[in-house]
């Protein structure tokens, strides 16, 4: 018997270790390389904890991730000529989704960023922040500073019951609606909280500095709600609430248009432009994309993993960029990108895993339903 | 009825010409949840260390190798609707399929269980 590997390890630089790496290990972890680092990859099972988040909380670090601080005169005028979120109408204490592209309009990177006091602070993708600092600093005028909080953790606590858990160590936190965030206090320690995730529940994304959060970790861990989920959920979580994963489902091959990312640009930035790859936007928003990133549901129990080929007939019309079962609905799915002309609602097309085809049908994503704490309108 | 073992985590048991060919305890848990096991179909044949069958988890697709040279004789249906059985009882009610030895000297070069825990224990 053997395994395909399960994610890429990178071998060519030693692997480093994240300020939990040695709690995690404690917790029990199975540790992988992943985007340059040690990190845990499951801990009881990814089932049980995938389970776990979606019925209670799940304590999950992500401190790979890149969190780049901007100052400077001219911040807000300097990142919309590069991002193609509107800095100028973001307000303290609010956050959105955005993206890094390329002149061609190709995705470089998928990122949260928000207005704090002091800053705007950026989230961005652990394997790809180096190379996103070189775009910055690249693009970026000299009376901007840009820094890596290097020796900041980031953890996210996921689940219905994440916020009866956090609530009780950071009273307050309780008032943030999804998208916001705010400055907060724990043990003389400042973390910075946003209500956010990546797994499509209710949730809390915290950046703290590092030698707090073994300490913040047990904490969170000491409550009921709350167990450690490693990255193997992590992936199922965030496939079965329909929302892309950098370097599969997000690429330089994809535009935001054809990746389903619209809704990241506003209004006034679509017409008005002024960011790196809007012309891809513009005749992207008039003419649709070529290809499309959809989700599809599986018939039968057989998964369809990343790399397996559509088809329409006898003709390949797209690739599978995730796939895997999923625990919460006990059946395959998975995301591809698919030529526009067979990318409609409802649409069968067949996916081939190991020669043999099986039937799939173009779905409504998220495949479980999100659960924020969207702000009444 | 011996039970012979592979470095690939393979059990073979024996006996008289027919072999039933599972995966390990120890395989089982590094595979984590099993969510689906394709089995080969009876009358097809192998030769030592060919694909027999695949094994996917909730995370990965893994190939499991024939041990043994022979004939498929029977398929364990029971993994079809409850692949999760290879969790619960990997060296039992969880074995994957059955089939006609062509050439027992084979046997002689996999392990016996004290040697496969001795393998598994230095990995």
């Amino acid at each position: 018997m053997s395994a395909e590997p399960e994610i890429e390890i990178e071998e060519e630089l030693p692997l480093q270790e994240l300020p939990l790496d040695g709690w995690h290990r404690a917790k029990g972890a199975r540790m992988v390389g992943f985007a340059g680092y040690h990190m845990p990859i499951q801990y009881e099972g990814i089932m049980a904890e995938h389970l776990w988040t979606r019925a209670h909380a799940g304590l999950f670090d992500v401190s790979h991730m890149g969190q780049l601080v901007f100052t400077g005169e001219g911040v807000d005028a300097a990142l919309e000529a590069i991002i193609p979120a509107s800095l100028t109408s973001l307000t303290v204490g609010r956050q959105r989704y955005s993206l890094l592209l390329d002149e061609e309009g190709g995705i470089l990177d998928d990122l949260m960023v928000s207005r704090r006091p002091d800053d705007i602070y950026m989230v961005v993708n652990g394997a790809t922040k180096y190379d996103d600092i070189g775009w910055l600093i690249e693009h970026l005028p000299d009376e901007v500073t840009m820094s890596l909080l290097d020796e900041h953790a980031l953890l996210a606590v996921q689940g219905p019951e994440a916020v009866a858990a956090l609530t009780r160590l950071v009273p307050g936190v309780e008032q943030l609606y999804f998208m916001q965030c705010a400055g907060f206090g724990w043990e003389g320690h400042a973390l910075w909280v946003s209500r956010s995730g990546y797994t499509g529940e209710d949730g809390f994304e915290i950046s703290l500095p590092a030698e707090a959060a073994e300490a913040f970790a047990d904490a969170l861990c000491a409550q009921p709600e709350v167990k450690p989920i490693g990255l193997g959920a992590r992936d199922s979580l965030r496939l079965e609430a329909g929302l892309p994963l950098y370097g599969h489902d997000l690429t330089p091959d994809i535009s935001a248009i054809g990746a389903d990312l619209g809704f990241a640009i506003l209004k006034k930035r679509r017409e008005a432009g002024g960011f790196i790859g809007h012309a891809r936007v513009a005749t992207e928003l008039a003419q649709g994309a070529p290809v499309r990133r959809v989700g599809l549901a599986i018939e039968g129990k057989l998964p369809a993993r990343e790399g397996a080929e559509i088809f329409a007939g006898a003709q390949q019309v797209g690739t599978i960029t995730s796939g895997g079962h999923a625990p919460s609905l006990g059946a395959p799915i998975a995301m591809g990108w698919v030529d526009a002309a067979h990318a409609t609602l409802g649409t069968t097309l067949e996916i081939e895993v190991r020669g043999k085809r099986i039937a799939a049908r173009v779905a409504p994503m998220p495949f479980v339903p999100h659960r924020y704490h969207r702000q009444p309108s | 009825m011996s039970r012979y073992f592979t470095e690939d985590h393979e059990w073979v048991d024996v006996a008289g010409d027919i072999a039933t060919v599972g995966i390990t305890n120890y395989a089982q848990e590094q595979l984590g949840d099993i969510v689906f096991v394709e089995l080969p179909e009876e009358g097809k044949t192998f030769d030592k260390g060919d694909d027999a069958a695949v094994v996917e988890s909730v995370k990965a697709a893994s190939d499991v190798y024939s041990p043994v040279s022979g004939e498929v004789i029977e398929a364990n249906g029971a993994l079809e609707d409850e692949p999760a059985l290879v969790n619960s009882d990997a060296e039992e009610d969880g074995w994957f399929f059955k089939l006609r030895l062509t050439d027992a000297s084979e046997l002689d070069s996999l392990m016996d269980e004290a040697a496969y825990t001795k393998f598994v224990a230095g990995l």
